[in-house]
């Protein structure tokens, strides 16, 4: 059997400097030195990567939700962050300076480049528990966005106050539907209170940081995670509360995403994602 | 095109005053108060246009339309550019725009009324929907409800009239 890394897409950097010979922008150099540039870099890729795969997940109820309203809610939630990313990862590969586009991020890295966060990634399972992924993250985002617009970097500033007009839409939406179905039915009540149980231990990687984050903080770009806990706290205890759930007592926190250590679910989504892009690279119609 | 030649900048807003929605053809772009600012550098005219949603599949077929437009004018050189800052806001739909929106079956926005993700305070009136009146714009009714705060494209709420029991879109503000 061969070796991982020969099993995936020989030379990526050259494909992607491929297709942006063939019409993309010429690479933009920042003048930021290389250190800073790179922990910049790997916080737009946290960034991006988190709306690009919680967006593919949702695109995954596309036709399939249980009802007509919230199969149209969740596609156009799923529309809003992968808007978002390109944003986020345009602007990444903007600071890396080595010509990839947006797209050249999204389809043209493999699953140990990605910069997301666990709980994103992980499946769906039924539409509950799709609902208390999103709610905890939406309560997350709106607050990391909140920070964002006062960063030190106008590019990040603009992109946090375009994005939280429409986060703001999907915290409400995901916070009315917690009370809906946690306050609900004995088994909508059951279902949800599993979901919790086992998002839980997911949501503690939101608040982490290291060297990457404190360059962050240094320079004003970005709040230190760990900050944004008690505004998260506040809004997911009181929801969870009128929706009649309990908050599992572990403290356990699941982490790796943020440095490219993924659970097995993040390649599978990613072999769909990227198939075009991998098969025939830099195709475009 | 010789500089002197170049049309004036209000004469190109006019222009682009006829330049349509794609998603809602009834108003123009201009109406939507997406296009922010016109200016010619040299020979170049320079769109400034800023995206309603991050997520907008309409918004390149917008980008393609205004350019299409303003080459059917005569204008060579056009350059789109995107503006991000400051976001749009349904505040900028021109009052035209909302009286045709609302003739064409889509109630207007009400300004003042997005969402602004402070949860905590508004829990109580998250479960059954929405404190907000909007007018049915079929029968003219207050007694309207919210279906979903998501609709027919990014930029749509979807409501339904209690009294003629229409469903409708509504422009929901950001």
């Amino acid at each position: 059997m061969p070796s991982l890394p020969d099993m995936t897409t020989p030379d990526v950097v050259g494909l992607a400097a491929a297709a942006a010979a063939k019409g993309h922008p010429p690479p933009v150099h920042d003048e930021a030195p290389a250190t800073s540039r790179a922990a910049l870099f790997e916080f737009l890729t946290r960034m991006g990567d988190n709306t690009l795969v919680l967006g593919h997940r949702l695109s995954e109820w596309c036709g399939r939700s249980p009802v007509l309203e919230e199969d149209i809610g969740t596609a156009n939630i799923a529309l809003d962050l992968i808007g978002q990313t390109q944003f986020w990862l345009g602007l990444a590969g903007e600071v890396d300076g080595n010509g990839r586009s947006a797209d050249d991020l999204a389809f043209l890295r493999d699953v140990w480049d990605f910069r997301n966060v666990l709980l994103v990634e992980r499946p769906n399972g039924d539409f509950g528990h799709t609902i208390m992924r999103q709610f905890l993250f939406d309560a997350w985002h709106v607050e990391m966005l909140r920070a964002l617009m006062r960063s030190s970097d106008p590019r990040i500033a603009e992109i946090a106050a375009k994005a939280i007009k429409e986060v703001s839409y999907h915290v409400e939406k995901s916070a009315d539907l917690v009370v809906r179905l946690g306050d609900g039915t004995d088994e909508s009540h059951r279902r949800m209170q599993r979901s919790l149980d086992e998002h839980w231990t997911y949501t503690g990687e939101l608040f982490l940081s290291d060297a990457a984050d404190e360059a962050m903080v240094e320079n004003g770009i970005a709040p230190d995670p760990a900050s944004l806990k008690p505004a998260w706290e506040t809004t997911v205890r009181s929801v969870l509360d009128e929706a009649t759930l309990v908050i599992p007592g572990t403290a356990f926190v699941h982490k790796g995403g943020r440095h490219g250590i993924h659970t097995e679910h993040l390649g599978h989504m990613l072999a769909e994602m990227q198939f075009l892009q991998r098969a025939y690279p830099g195709a475009t119609w | 095109m010789s500089v002197e030649a170049l049309p004036a900048t209000a004469e190109i807003w006019s222009w682009l005053a006829e330049v349509p929605d794609p998603e809602i053809p009834v108003i123009s772009v201009v109406d939507l108060g997406i296009v922010r600012d016109v200016v010619w550098e040299d020979d170049t005219l320079v769109v400034m246009v800023t995206p309603t949603y991050s997520g907008c599949p309409a918004t390149s077929v917008i980008n393609f339309a205004i350019e299409d437009a303003l080459r059917a004018r005569g204008i060579e050189n056009v350059r789109l550019k995107r503006s991000l800052s400051p976001p749009w806001t349904t505040d900028w739909i021109s009052v035209e725009g909302r009286e045709k929106l609302r003739a064409f079956g889509i109630a207007p926005p009400i300004d003042g009324t997005a969402a602004d993700g402070r949860l905590a305070v508004r829990i109580d009136h998250l479960i059954g929907g929405s404190n907000l009146a909007i007018r049915c714009p079929r029968c003219g009714s207050t007694e309207t409800k919210l279906v979903s705060n998501f609709g027919s494209t990014p930029c749509k709420a979807s409501w339904r009239c209690t009294v003629c029991l229409e469903p409708f879109d509504y422009f929901k503000c950001i």
